[in-house]
């Protein structure tokens, strides 16, 4: 992409070759108004209010690429005239219902009509019933719908659910006068919206979808809301609070709208979340679990000594990842002051790996992150439970195939029917478990340059092909002569006689050939497809940018470390960017920061897990601790990213920090350490305060800032160890969990909360004699669990998953680590 | 809308309105020394202590006996709010827009919504916190619904200012919507004359 210049209404811009007009005028702060039209996605020409004229043509800046020195003027008096007739037609019809719609204040259909200057009505057309719609968690007023497929465009370019569409509207005409006397684009934008409003593609009228809420976000007015927020307060009412979502490890950018909880009390409460929808897209975690704050009245001295008392006695502090990176920094802090063990198994292995990929990569950490993976055209997913582990990198999949014209391969065990959904260009491989292995080194097969990888590695690959001879049928196309006998009119004589005429056709005709084909064993390892080669083909056609998603099954792998090589080699020797998914939202900041220890000692201060002294920002502890919305600090997220979250909600009680004082290790806020992370593993010595939190008009990403990528010493061996043939049969269980779950934090919220269970695809249950609601009895060789069963149609296969959401279900108890198990499973 | 011309004209020399000869002050010490042995010796109180027993003795008095006699209040009078029922239905006029919060300078309204049975806004409480309010009749001229609006209730007298922040209080009561006796509110955000040959029509496809 080469950079070129054009000039909007005078003034020269700088912009890269095939950018829209639309998308350069906005970075350039040059105001085009467009309502349809959402960064990241691809444009839909509903609103047609972007008209702008480039080179003396009217053209849609949502859609027109730029072109290196075109002259573009954004206003002249025919588009002027457009646009007032565009937004007058928006007009029709639409209920003067500002005073109780939510939307008002923050309406793009308010903002428009004023901005335009829309002073009076010249058109009309006779309305139809379009009463509203409770979708689920979502409520649809199709009177206030403008159709501008907003919605539609991001379920479907960037959630992939692809849930709604546009439905017919079944309203009159429009009065045929309208098409010689209005002007033209305004007249073609009526004469579609009118035939349309929006509809669900699943037929019913209750939403069947992983429950983001981005189609609410983005809607531009009051059609689109959620069904708990409705009517509750006005936007301009509520204060919004930056923050980074505290729920997985992508850290996207959110604010927490809060405003006092009644007239009775004056206490903030959160109403909302809200996220810069043109740049980062939530999933329904970060859209509705909001409200996990731990409700704490006031500091409770008894139990702040003893929590003294039991760190002075304790010599481990276990831990989640759901910290931030200053509470992780002064748990090590504490470490070394005081000789603690740090216990925190899911981070641990993520170091290991980290540390293991270093080895063969030397870099501390993956060079990529999701943002190149929205960029690129080809992108494979590995070990991850890709719409649960991290649901933006599954936004990230679904936005390089929809909008780069990309394709995809996702290797996991579970078939996803959410996945398999987002396009034909994604090719879903179920493997067997713990065959991941092999997955890797069909990759390095595939795609690594064989002349460069290391001679061991070429070898060992090639010898899994194989030359063999088949039989093809082909299909050829022969030309036939025939002589036919035919009635023919003898134009002299005027009767008709008998003619041969000799007539050639196209005939096909079945050929067996014997063709040599190379074999490849790995195929057959990972359970691909008989078409997986073909459709392989097929989808890398023009494919010029590659990403890899590695995700959590990889870190507690028995083979961890060989697989941490694998992805180092398959960076190193082939064009993929390699991304990895942090098992929870800090895990990579916390594998950065802390030492981590394996086993417990005989004391254990347990940090939102249970030890034999529970601090707990989840409530029910031996001494209350803030939850994520209560506090200020940074999260390190799967783009190597420090991000600064506030606090949205008052906490009155004791931190991490007033007891790290009471040790000895002063400070007065625990933000004062956001300048002392370690400098030598890529952080950097800024002042939380200094940290910004927002997006910029060109959708560059002002947020904390970006670890370095220290470079590491390698020993210089690049031999991985050969693939292993074990691998779990039977009935296996799965620890994962259902979409808009991630940990108890989630399952606090009033939007989320649930009952856990043993999820169960539909398949699954048809051929067993399980019932949704049977308890059953969960055995592996670790242990067992007695849980009910959940259906979910969320999953395929014949894959139990066991969640981690629910804190009365411990799926620890199953498995030695691997998020895979083989269990047997029987009613009780 | 009767009489509402005669407020209309603010033409204030129109009105009969004339300057007050007034003297000009003293400057100099001589001046203000003038001043005070002419005031002193005048006699100025006995001409005030006349007057009012020449009132005292007269039977034409313009004094009002309040408060058993109460002067009437101009239309535009603003005294403690009022909230206005529909002729219609007689339901609430409010629709829990939330305007009048936003626009009161002294933040002195607030107001919780939610959705009702019906799926409407529903506003499930309103307060006015009078102790600061300051009478200035944004929150009527902003209301899109002519809910609420000043009344002439101007005796805020009572043992607790919390008296007078009850929506129930503020609300025309039901008999009174019977008898049909509610009164339009005439000064801020009323709708003013001639209203309807200045609104632009929609055009209407029935």
């Amino acid at each position: 992409m080469s950079k070129i210049t054009i000039n909007i209404d005078g003034k020269d811009i700088q912009t890269q070759e095939g950018e829209y007009i639309l998308n350069a005028a906005r970075a350039n702060d040059i105001f085009i108004p467009a309502i349809c039209y959402l960064t990241r996605c691809s444009p839909t020409l509903a609103c047609r209010i972007c008209l702008v004229e480039a080179d003396g043509k009217q053209v849609y800046a949502c859609n027109a690429k730029a072109k290196d020195g075109m002259n573009i003027t954004t206003s002249t008096p025919t588009i002027e005239s457009e646009r007032r007739a565009i937004m007058e037609v928006y007009d029709v019809n639409h209920p003067l219902q500002c005073g109780v719609c939510d939307q008002s204040g923050e309406c793009e259909l308010q903002n428009y009509t004023l901005e335009i200057g829309v002073d009076s009505q010249s058109y009309a057309v006779k309305d139809v019933d379009r009463s509203s719609h409770d979708w689920g968690h979502l409520h649809y007023d199709p009177g206030l719908c403008i159709v501008c497929e907003r919605c539609v465009t991001a379920c479907k370019d960037m959630i992939g659910d692809n849930s709604l569409k546009t439905i017919a509207r079944g309203a009159d005409a429009l009065d045929a006068e309208y098409k010689e006397n209005m002007p033209k684009d305004a007249y073609a934008m009526w004469n579609k919206l009118n035939k349309s409003v929006i509809g669900l593609t699943n037929g019913t009228d209750i939403l069947d979808c992983t429950s983001c809420g981005e189609c609410a976000a983005v809607c531009p007015v009051g059609a689109l809301v959620d069904t708990d927020f409705m009517y509750k307060s006005n936007a301009w009412e509520l204060k919004q609070i930056p923050a980074t979502c505290g729920h997985c490890s992508a850290g996207c950018q959110i604010t927490y709208d809060v405003k006092h909880t009644s007239i009775d009390n004056p206490e903030n409460k959160i109403y909302r979340v809200m996220n810069e929808w043109n740049y980062v897209s939530l999933c329904g975690a970060g859209r509705y679990g909001f409200d996990y704050e731990n409700k704490v009245t006031h500091k409770d001295e008894a139990a702040f000594a003893n929590a003294v008392v039991a760190l002075q006695k304790a010599d481990t502090i276990a831990f989640t990842s759901t910290i931030t990176n200053e509470e992780a920094y002064l748990l090590q802090k504490m470490k070394e002051k005081f000789g603690y063990k740090l216990v925190n198994s899911e981070a641990k292995s993520f170091q290991t790996f980290l540390n293991d990929y270093s080895d063969v990569s030397g870099t501390k950490l993956y060079g990529s992150d999701l943002k190149v993976t929205h960029n690129s055209n080809f992108v494979i997913s590995v070990g991850a439970a890709l719409k649960s582990d991290n649901p933006n990198a599954r936004y990230a999949l679904n936005n390089s195939m929809t909008v780069n014209k990309g394709a995809g391969l996702y290797f996991h065990p579970v078939s996803d029917p959410i996945i398999d959904g987002l396009g034909k260009s994604i090719v879903s491989v179920t493997h067997a478990p713990l065959q991941e292995e092999a997955v890797m080194y069909l990759i390095l097969d595939l795609f690594a340059d064989k002349s460069k990888l290391p001679s061991e590695v070429a070898e060992y690959l090639a010898s899994f092909h194989s030359k063999k001879t088949v039989t093809v049928k082909e299909t050829v196309k022969e030309k036939v002569v025939e002589t036919v006998k035919e009635m023919k009119l003898n134009e002299e004589t005027g009767l008709e006689e008998e003619v041969e005429v000799e007539k050639s056709s196209m005939v096909n005709k079945e050929v067996s050939k014997d063709v040599e084909v190379d074999e490849n064993a790995l195929l057959a390892l990972v359970n691909a497809d008989k078409k997986f080669m073909e459709s392989l083909e097929k989808n890398l056609a023009k494919k010029d940018a590659f990403s890899l998603i590695v995700g959590p099954d990889f870190y507690t792998h028995p083979n961890a470390k060989n697989l941490a090589r694998l992805v180092a080699l398959v960076e190193k020797y082939s064009e993929f960017e390699v991304t990895m998914i942090p098992p929870l939202t800090n895990s990579l900041g916390v594998a950065l920061i802390c030492e981590l220890d394996d086993a417990k000692g005989a004391y254990t201060v347990g940090y939102n897990v249970k030890g034999d002294f529970t601090l707990s920002a989840l409530g029910g502890g031996d001494l209350d601790m803030p939850a994520m919305n209560q506090q200020e600090g940074t999260l390190t997220s799967i783009n190597k990213r420090v991000n600064p979250t506030n606090a949205a909600l008052d906490y009155k009680g004791y931190e991490l920090n007033d007891l790290a004082n009471a040790l000895g290790i002063k400070a007065d806020l625990v933000i004062e350490y956001t300048a002392k992370l370690p400098t030598a593993k890529g952080f950097k010595a800024e002042n939380f305060d200094d940290l910004p939190n927002r997006y910029e008009n060109d959708g560059t990403e002002v947020r904390g800032y970006v670890l370095d990528n220290v470079a590491v010493k390698v020993s210089g061996d690049e031999t991985v160890e050969k693939y292993n043939n074990a691998k779990l049969e039977g009935t296996i269980v799965y620890i994962a969990n259902p979409v808009r779950q991630f940990t108890e934090f989630t399952n606090k919220t009033t939007a989320l909360s649930q009952e856990g269970g043993v999820y169960m695809s539909e398949e699954f249950l048809s051929k067993s004699d399980f019932n949704e609601g049977d308890s059953v009895r969960i055995k592996s060789a670790n242990g067992e669990l007695v849980v009910k069963i959940i259906s979910d149609n969320k999953i395929a296969g014949e894959i139990a998953l066991i969640p981690t959401y629910d804190s009365k279900i411990n799926p620890e108890v199953l498995t030695s680590g691997y998020r895979f198990a083989t269990a047997s499973i029987e009613k009780v | 809308m009767k009489n509402n011309e005669q407020f209309n004209n603010r033409n204030v020399s129109e009105n009969g309105y004339y300057l007050v000869d007034i003297a000009d002050y003293p400057t100099d010490g001589w001046g203000k020394f003038k001043r005070v042995v002419q005031r002193t010796f005048r006699g100025e109180l006995f001409v005030g202590l006349w007057v009012v027993l020449r009132e005292m003795i007269k039977f034409d008095i313009h004094t009002v006996s309040y408060p058993e006699e109460k002067m009437p209040i101009g239309p535009r009078y603003r005294a403690v709010h009022e909230m206005k029922r529909l002729w219609e239905s007689d339901a609430e006029r409010c629709i829990g827009c939330g305007l009048c919060e936003k626009i009161c300078i002294s933040n002195c309204i607030k107001m919780d919504t939610r959705i009702d049975e019906n799926s409407r806004k529903e506003v499930s409480e309103y307060t006015i916190n009078l102790g600061r309010c300051i009478f200035c009749g944004y929150c009527a001229e902003v209301c899109p619904e002519l809910a609420i609006t000043h009344g002439g209730e101007y005796e805020q007298a009572s043992e607790q200012r919390e008296h007078f922040v009850d929506y129930e209080y503020m609300l025309t009561p039901l008999d009174k919507m019977k008898a049909g006796t509610q009164v339009e509110f005439e000064g801020f955000g009323a709708i003013t004359p001639h209203e309807d040959e200045r609104v632009k029509k929609t055009p209407l496809a029935y």
